[in-house]
């Protein structure tokens, strides 16, 4: 049926091929999805032949494709026909020329997150010259990147002067064929992130999308592509504590992360999406494809997440273990309060020999919240030695909310080892009581509970972004233990 | 006047959706400079005592009252019981994973200072604070960097109670049955714990079911608590008695039980 539809849109679709042209000139394009906006796309990008092909081939498929409905998580049907898929990026004359000019509710929290003025501007995007400092800040950072042969950039300029690396791995290790929302991205990606991190050069500084100076408007179709060549090792950042909004619902992002022999990826992500009302509404749907090959023997590649934001999260950062003796990690803080459902968790394909994996996951529950999580640990024939570690803590705060575990594994290696754990608790009422009485207030005590728990997981991010991520959890809870 | 005045104290619990009353009227004088001992079997309402003073809220008081320092303890919260000087060394202190046990102490510290109007205490002034505390107790320092209480052993957790109560200096400690399960090396160096805070404007109510702990600890007063009520009232050598001829002999002193079935 949708293989018959698909069929007659594309022959439908056909005469709008050389009709693009002229199209461009507008900035405006129609809304929905069909080959003509793809195109409009493509060349609004000035893309290659190859990156068009690419999202064409990619759209097709995904015309095949259903929505997935196994997750754990509900929620109105989404119109991907009504959606534009191509927005302008915002004019400096668009932008909010202050921070009166931005929601209160949004600046009450950078202040609770105690995020300098400046920040606030340049993560509001104001236009003032508050960003000229970061601007000035970004290029001495890249000058030095630069030095190193490190390229850092936005997906868009590496299109543009990096072709043959982007042709190379784009789709090695989500194909575009991968799963619904990730073909989706793959057809109308609007800008991401790329780096490259050449051979033995151990990046010195982390990489951050807050220093890439377009990363404000890089939209709810996002693609990052991280290189590390042989030997480098390199720590990027994704996302800030500062809650973001978006009146765009859906957001389905791709992230490929490839190491080849003796290279380690550390990949940091704190998501604050606006997570919806009280009643969950207006929040964001996070559906996301992260996928990280660890490509060489002796690589590694570490996720790290702390999910406090959006109405629906559905992400599961994987690795898969190719290289002989390779190393896999995933951490992840996961929290919903309110209506928030998150089904998150990971995979960890173990293919070459002694291949390790560990997986630690904490769970946060309050309000009517409904945390997920989802793991497969997949041992390979081949994976001689191979080891996991899992753990999986839900820590529930109150009687309306809830914590799944699904750990799902497969093993085809009889030397492999497999271990899981999991655990679940209740915020304790004596816990509170006991830092109470020593003087903490409520509020206190269950952000210390809480960021105690969550301990594991917090050693593993860089300095400066645990210290946020401990206050963030503390305002994505507040108010959530009477 | 007096630190602590409970009068006519009714405490009840709700439990599998009845009314329970466990304690049926208490009144209690405590002066600056006192000791006092609140002994009585298991059951009895010793730790509710402790926890409603602390301010526990799975309890209900529905009447009676609680002045401390002239203040009504009962309309205070928990944390202001606390920054205000009174501290609970717990029956069964909680566990708190991940929470590290010397930050927690400092977290502790400071939430009391800032209360008080004082500058919070830095790493390095807590260290000194705390370090002289913990040899006298001989703590091990590597409970200082474990998890608060997680993996404690029964007299490790008492002992870490010891240290909390003596780098706070409250002006009321209860101590619930901080002496069970110690040996006897222990029992001692938790009694000098206690005896270093002894002074004329602070009070101790040590709530004990042995008389083991008065050995090293010498009270005013000692009190039996029995069934929610405080039934005899008397001297350190009451507490001797008790150890002598058991509970049973209050009972049927008090002609509750015929003196037959007491022996
Ligand atoms: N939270 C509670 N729910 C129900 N019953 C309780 C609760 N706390 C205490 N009790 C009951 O109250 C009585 C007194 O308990 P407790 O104060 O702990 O005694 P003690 O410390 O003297 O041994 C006991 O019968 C106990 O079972
Ligand atoms: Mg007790």
């Amino acid at each position: 049926m949708a293989e018959t539809n698909a069929g007659i849109r594309r022959i439908t679709e056909q005469e709008y091929k050389y009709g693009f042209v002229s199209a461009i000139e507008t900035d405006t394009i129609p809304r929905g999805l069909s080959e003509e906006v793809i195109r409009l796309i493509s060349a609004k990008k000035k893309e290659p032949p190859f990156m068009l092909e690419w999202r064409l081939k990619a759209y097709r498929h995904w015309l095949t494709m259903k929505e997935p409905a196994w997750q754990n998580i509900h929620y109105a049907p989404i119109d991907y026909q009504e959606m534009i898929y191509y927005a302008a990026p915002k004019s400096q004359k668009d932008r909010p020329k202050s921070l009166d000019e931005i929601d209160p509710e949004v600046r009450k929290t950078f202040d609770k997150l105690g995020i300098p003025l400046k920040e606030q501007e340049v993560l509001a995007g104001v236009a003032v010259d508050a960003v000229i400092d970061s601007v000035s800040v970004a290029t001495t950072f890249k000058e030095n990147l630069g030095k190193l042969g490190v390229i850092f950039c936005s997906f868009s300029e590496a299109v543009e002067n990096h072709p043959d690396l982007v042709k190379k791995y784009l789709g090695s290790v989500v194909p575009y064929t991968d799963n619904f929302f990730a073909t989706l991205n793959s057809a109308v990606f609007s800008d991401g992130s790329f780096a490259y991190i050449p051979k033995g050069v151990r990046c010195p500084m982390e990489l951050s999308t807050y220093f890439r100076i377009n990363a404000a408007d890089t939209g709810q179709f996002e693609r990052t592509l991280i290189v590390a060549d042989e030997g480098s090792t390199v720590s990027y950042l994704e996302g800030c504590t500062a809650p973001k909004r978006d009146t765009n619902q859906l957001h389905a992002a791709v992230v490929e992360l490839v190491a080849l022999d003796n290279a380690t990826i550390k990949y940091s992500t704190v998501q604050n999406w606006y997570p919806g009302d009280k009643d969950g509404k207006g929040g964001i749907y996070n559906f996301v494809t992260k996928r990280g090959k660890c490509a060489g023997r002796n690589s590694k590649i570490s996720w790290t997440q702390v999910e406090t934001g959006s109405a629906i999260t559905w992400k599961y950062p994987s690795c898969i273990l190719q290289g002989d003796d390779s190393t896999g990690e995933f951490y992840s803080v996961a929290v919903t309060n309110n209506r928030q459902q998150a089904d998150t968790g990971t995979k960890m394909i173990h293919i070459g020999k002694n291949t390790k994996s560990t997986i630690i996951s904490k769970g946060i529950s309050a309000g009517h919240g409904q945390n997920t999580y989802r793991g497969l640990v997949k041992i390979l024939k081949g994976a001689t030695r191979a080891r996991n570690y899992s753990q999986c803590d839900s820590l529930l705060m109150g009687d309306t909310c809830g914590a799944h575990t699904f750990p799902y594994m497969e093993v085809k290696n009889a030397t492999a080892q497999v271990e899981h754990e999991a655990t679940t608790a209740k915020i304790g009422e004596d816990q509170i009581f006991y830092c109470r009485q020593r003087g903490l207030s409520a509020e206190d005590a269950v952000n210390m509970i809480v960021n105690g728990f969550c301990k594991e997981v917090f050693r593993e991010l860089p300095m400066e972004f645990a210290v946020e991520a401990q206050k963030l959890l503390s305002v994505s809870l507040e108010g959530s233990v009477g | 006047m007096a630190l602590l005045e409970i009068k006519d104290l009714r405490v009840k619990v709700h439990d599998k959706d009845r009314d329970k009353e466990i304690l049926k009227g208490v009144s209690l004088i405590v002066h600056p400079g006192e000791i006092h001992a609140i002994m009585g079997p298991n059951g009895s309402g010793k730790s509710t005592l402790s926890q409603v003073l602390a301010g526990r809220e799975t309890f209900d008081v529905t009447r009676g009252q609680v002045l401390y320092d002239g203040k009504d303890l009962l309309a205070m919260s928990p944390e202001e019981r606390a920054c205000n000087g009174v501290f609970l060394a717990f029956q069964y202190p909680a566990e708190i994973p991940g929470v590290n046990n010397t930050y927690f102490l400092k977290a502790a510290v400071n939430a009391v200072r800032k209360h008080r109007g004082e500058p919070e205490l830095d790493a390095m002034d807590f260290l000194k604070l705390f370090k002289g505390k913990m040899k006298a107790l001989q703590m091990h320092e590597s409970l200082m960097s474990r998890p608060v209480n997680e993996g404690f052993s029964g007299g490790e957790k008492k002992r870490n109670e010891i240290l909390q109560m003596a780098v706070l200096e409250p002006r009321l400690a209860i101590l619930d049955e901080t002496d069970s399960g110690l040996d006897i090396d222990a029992l001692r160096v938790v009694a000098e714990g206690v005896n270093a805070l002894r002074s004329p404007e602070r009070a101790i109510v040590l709530v004990t079911h042995y008389q083991r702990l008065l050995d090293y600890i010498v009270p005013d007063h000692v009190h039996v608590l029995l069934e929610g009520r405080i039934v005899k009232s008397g001297g350190k050598e009451l507490a001797l008695e008790l150890e002598k001829k058991g509970y049973a002999w209050i009972e049927q002193d008090l002609g509750r039980i015929p003196a037959e079935a007491a022996r």
